[in-house]
């Protein structure tokens, strides 16, 4: 498989430094002629806004709707600029389209590191306040007033001494003939309306009554199904291949090999199943993982104790051998599946050279060149539609793209034109691979007679995530800072300390999950550094906020205000245990309290507080619910979830039997604050995932008096 | 695809408890006993094997909701018994449970069912019972739903639902022998005085 | 040939026995609102009314369906189902919205039974519908706001 770069030239980190500036300065309107041709509505003065002779803005969005909300977001940042009443708001995804969808933060278009929001912040407001620029004038220019005594509010446009007004429609033929500012003035924050209050959802209603149009939803003329069986084992390929029990099967039209296994082509999807499961296949597993978990974490705790390459290094570790309390720990952290609602999928139409794609593809930058170089066409020649995804979480953020290229590669060994549906099953998405990394993080610190800490020593090692994809352009000399992001560059006073990192291998593919590297570094460090504020004989909030250096202000402010919420009494209470945990991740800062109880042995989480400070909280209503789900889906993965590799390299689970869901009796109250903050927005899609896991396990060892090293709590508990 | 998936099947039937691959012994191997009430409740420990097989274990819980599996692990997802028996209004056995076992399209195992499908009565609730306990409770009219011998016997030679323990669908070891062994174990033991176990 | 009502149609199809009612759903009918999520009955995602029942679609073969009446989040209509979609609207219950379809649908069958549940009878219908952005505690909440809509 042949995937291209495209120009993927900004780090994550390196972009969010940047901040709006460059978003200005990247802003690509479109020539009011090309938008014409492209758009049957009359004003379109963007690549990003239509307004309808029906007064319908339609805002198009450059990123991904999987849940996150920035339908709702980006569209929120339009209308405050354009001063429209919410009512009048649509959102409609952008096509896959690089050079004017690109993610500023990437330079390329893709969905990722929570940076939806904080990209688009400045780009979205000032595509909303050109097109009101060009409305005003088409206003001043028809009623014969200055622009400047013209005034906008909640959709309509209105001229106080002269008496007159109009909605957005009447006047959008005009203004698409208006000339376009260069850089029209944005508001000042006090004069907000829109940005900072509650919004509801622009996706709420096609979502509740089954009228969502997502990749499994799309039907079209002559299309088959196709399922394809993959290697048990991965790197595992087909040695022999008996089709005929498949081909047997009504309803199953072709049989092919692939690349990634053996694909089934049917008139509907019970058929392919069939198809499926009755194909005879051997496979080679000589260049396949054979190892278990077990060996894994063996061969990675081994790797740990080497100490890894510097990622970041300070003072003489020296200073431990003085400590007064010495403390050293090895976390373990299990391969995890992201496990979307909608399992992978996509539709691919292949006619005359040309293909046009449905899915949801969460990178087009490299899904596009990825399926051409399958077909054998141009990147010119595909095209995508960005559908509505059934969740994510990482999973469709694929650096390979490989779900584009098998899709690709099925539609081009059906030897045809025509119209196909890959669909995988729960137990295909379970068992293919893409994992959080298993990780082990091996910990030593030690603290002086005071309390203080007077080194820290922390071994990360896994798999690297880019190593090997095209992401691999965004590493530094080999090292891959998504592998232990959130274990270096600490707000605490660390003495001295080094943090290292042992890439470890394996054909095993692994891909971020929801927050990357903070689902483990968090975890270690707040659990670790939590069990030596308990030597110190010091509470777990105070003794946070006096490590914490003088420069971590947004990190003090979430942990006093979580503390406050919480009404923080300590480590126990009532026999219930309570636990904090803070994490910074993706500019977003986070801390969280956990209660909880002894159900039997195991714990019961009863509720959660949380405090988020993501700068400019654009529509606090959706940061709520980000927060409220990023916990839920950290604590059914704290408590349950693991991927096992059994004896011989195949994946004990399949279904959500076996990796089981949190659900809704197990789902705690959840009470949230959002920081109110003049900064920058920064994203909220992860961030409330890291500091849960570590609060519960801190909780439960307040409460039980029992660590917990290894997750998921079903594995260490029972 | 296939193969693997058999594998693992293999493996879980591996985990399976001991008792599940046994056969009954018909009710002539007790002749020797002749002793007629030690005979009598001879034959009803080895109908024993049967009672407290996790296919009919499972059912019939002494609280709560039904269990699972041959490990007879909880009910996942999470299933309360409700006030006929039938699961909670919103979700009930038959939310899942249909008429018969259903094999699943995408992968091994099967959601097993029948016409009716529902738990025990909690007066017939066996788990963590004595099979001496749960003799005397079988032949309890006031809690075995009004059932004389004879008609415990039609139940247990001729009932659907005690039948499908021995057609558990695929992913789950039958109960031990057959329900014509189970009948004939019965009426034997009817026949020889109904004598609970000590 | 299996003869089933669909939203109140007559719809006779001619397939595998087998087929699931949600492929036959989604594939013969092309009514996509009923969700693929698991297959295996856990995660509720496919549910539908049977004969007015809360049922898995995935788990249903068509054969077993004969002479029922089959209906998908499409043809709910009653106080209920719109109690339910005003309250999930009213605090913006889903996420990714895979889920949703069947969640309304069991929440619906729970309030049509029970006018007012209580948490107890919430976690007891719904532990059955997995919503993996763990929309939760706004399901709890919205099924508890159409309860006090329903009373009036």
């Amino acid at each position: 498989m042949t995937t291209q770069t495209n120009g993927f030239k900004a780090t994550r980190r390196g972009f969010l430094a940047g901040g709006a500036g460059l978003t200005l300065a990247l802003m690509l309107p479109l020539a009011r002629g090309r938008a014409m041709a492209e758009t049957a509505a009359p004003f379109a003065p963007n690549a990003f806004i239509r307004i309808g002779t029906d007064d319908t803005v339609t805002v198009l969005i450059k990123h991904i709707e999987m849940g996150q909300g920035p339908y709702t977001g980006l569209s929120t940042l339009v209308a405050e600029e354009l001063d429209a009443d919410w009512g009048q708001m649509r959102a409609e995804a952008a096509p896959g389209n690089d050079k004017l969808y690109a993610n500023l933060a990437f330079g390329a278009q893709g969905t990722g590191g929570s940076t939806a929001m904080a990209n688009s912040y400045m780009q979205m407001r000032k595509a909303g306040a050109t097109a009101r620029a060009m409305l005003v004038a088409a206003a001043a220019a028809e009623w014969g007033v200055p622009a400047g005594e013209i005034t906008v509010s909640k959709g309509v446009i209105a001229h106080a001494a002269s008496g007159k007004s109009s909605g957005f429609g009447a006047l959008s033929q005009a203004a698409a003939t208006m000339e376009m500012p260069a850089d029209p003035p944005v508001k000042d924050p006090s004069g907000f309306t829109l940005i900072g209050t509650d919004r509801p959802r622009l996706d709420t209603v096609a979502k509740s009554n089954g009228t969502a149009q997502f990749t499994m939803d799309v039907y079209r003329d002559g299309m088959l199904t196709v399922l394809v069986a993959h290697p048990p084992k991965f790197g595992a390929t087909v040695a022999s291949l008996d089709d005929k029990a498949a081909l047997a099967i009504a309803g199953v039209e072709m049989v092919r090999q692939i690349s990634s296994g053996v694909a089934v082509y049917a008139t509907s999807t019970f058929a392919a199943m069939k198809g499926r499961d009755a194909l005879g296949i051997t496979w080679d597993d000589s260049k396949a993982e054979t190892r278990s978990s077990a060996e894994l974490y063996d061969m990675l705790s081994t790797e740990a104790k080497t100490g890894g390459r510097v990622v970041e290094e300070s003072g003489d570790l020296a200073a431990l051998s003085a400590a007064a309390t010495l403390h050293e720990a090895e976390f373990r952290f299990p391969y995890l599946a992201h496990a979307p609602m909608e399992p992978l999928d996509a539709v691919i139409e292949v006619k005359a050279g040309k293909a046009e794609m449905w899915f949801g593809s969460q990178f087009p930058t490299f899904d596009k060149p990825t399926a051409a170089a399958a077909l054998g066409i141009k990147p010119e020649d595909v095209s995508i539609n960005v559908l509505l995804a059934g969740g994510s979480f990482g999973r469709r953020a694929q650096g390979s793209a490989h779900l584009a290229a098998e899709v690709a590669e099925i539609a081009k060994a059906a030897g045809r034109d025509g119209c196909f549906k890959l669909v995988w099953t729960r137990e295909d998405d379970l068992r293919g691979g893409y994992y959080r990394p298993i990780t082990v993080h091996r910990l030593k610190a030690g603290l002086d007679a005071d309390g203080a800490l007077v080194g820290w020593e922390n071994t990360i090692a896994n798999q690297s995530i880019m190593a090997g994809t095209p992401m691999a352009a965004m590493m530094k000399d080999g090292m891959d800072s998504t592998s232990y992001e959130g274990a270096y560059a600490l707000p605490y006073k660390m003495g001295a300390h080094r943090i290292g990192w042992a890439q470890a291998q394996s054909p095993v593919p692994v891909l971020w999950w929801r927050s990357v590297g903070h689902t483990h570094t968090a975890y270690a460090v707040e659990v670790f550094l939590d069990e030596l504020l308990e030597k110190a004989g010091k509470d777990p909030v105070q003794g946070r906020l006096d490590l914490l250096t003088p420069e971590a202000t947004r990190e003090r402010g979430v942990i006093e205000a979580v503390a406050k919420l919480a009404g923080w009494k300590g480590r126990t209470a009532d026999g219930k245990g309570y636990g904090i945990a803070m994490a910074k991740s993706f500019g977003t800062y986070v801390a969280e309290i956990v209660e909880v109880e002894d159900q039997n042995g195991f714990p019961k989480v009863t509720r959660v507080w949380c405090a988020v400070d993501c700068g400019v909280a654009v529509n606090p209503n959706i940061i709520r619910a980000q927060m409220e789900g990023g916990i839920g889906y950290a604590l059914g993965t704290a408590l349950f979830n693991e991927i096992t590799l059994e004896p011989g390299g195949t994946v004990a689970q399949g279904n959500f039997d076996s990796y089981r869901m949190l659900r809704i009796h197990e789902m705690p109250a959840v009470q949230v604050e959002v920081i109110t903050s003049t900064a920058d927005p920064t994203g909220v899609g992860e961030p409330g995932v890291p500091p849960l896991a570590p609060a519960l396990a801190n909780a439960w060892r307040a409460l039980t008096g029992k660590a917990t090293y290894q997750l998921p709590f079903a594995a260490a508990v029972a | 695809m296939k193969p693997s998936l058999r594998a693992l099947a293999v493996l879980l039937m591996v985990a399976a408890p001991a008792t599940a691959q046994e056969t009954l012994q018909p009710p002539a191997a007790f002749d020797s006993i002749t002793d007629q009430t030690a005979r009598s409740a001879a034959l009803f420990e080895e109908m024993g094997k049967v009672l407290q097989s996790p296919r009919c274990l499972n059912c019939h819980p002494v609280t709560g909701g039904p269990t699972q599996g041959d490990d007879m692990h909880k009910h996942m997802p999470p299933v309360v018994r409700g006030e006929a028996d039938f699961g909670a209004p919103g979700m009930n056995c038959s939310t899942c449970h249909g008429s018969e076992n259903v094999s699943f399209a995408t992968g091994p195992g099967s959601i097993p069912g029948h016409e009716p499908w529902a738990l025990a009565p909690l007066s017939m609730g066996w788990q963590g019972l004595s099979l001496s306990d749960i003799c005397v409770q079988l032949k309890d009219p006031a809690r075995n739903g009004n059932r004389d011998l004879e008609a415990l016997y039609k139940h247990n030679a001729t009932d659907g639902l005690v039948g499908w323990g021995w057609e558990p669908g695929e992913g789950r070891t039958p109960a031990p022998g057959s329900q014509a062994d189970f009948a004939a174990l019965t009426r034997a033991w009817i026949d020889t005085g109904s004598a609970c176990p000590q | 040939m299996t003869t089933l009502t669909v939203n109140g149609k007559e719809v006779t199809v001619d397939l595998d026995p087998d087929t699931p009612l949600l492929w036959v759903l989604r594939d013969e009918l092309r009514l996509t609102g009923t969700k693929f999520g698991c297959g295996v009955a856990q995660c509720g995602a496919c549910t539908v009314m049977l004969d007015g029942m809360p049922r898995r679609s995935c788990i249903t073969p068509i054969s077993t369906a004969e002479g029922s009446e089959v209906t998908t989040i499409e043809g709910m209509q009653g106080p209920e189902v719109t109690a339910v979609q005003a309250a999930w609207a009213g605090i913006d219950v889903p996420q990714c919205g895979w889920c949703q379809s069947g969640q309304v649908m069991s929440a619906t069958a729970l309030l049509q039974m029970v006018p007012s549940p209580t948490d107890e009878d919430i976690d007891n219908a719904m532990a059955g519908n997995v919503c993996r952005c763990a929309t939760y505690v706004r399901i709890r909440e919205a099924i508890h706001t159409a309860a006090k809509t329903l009373e009036g």
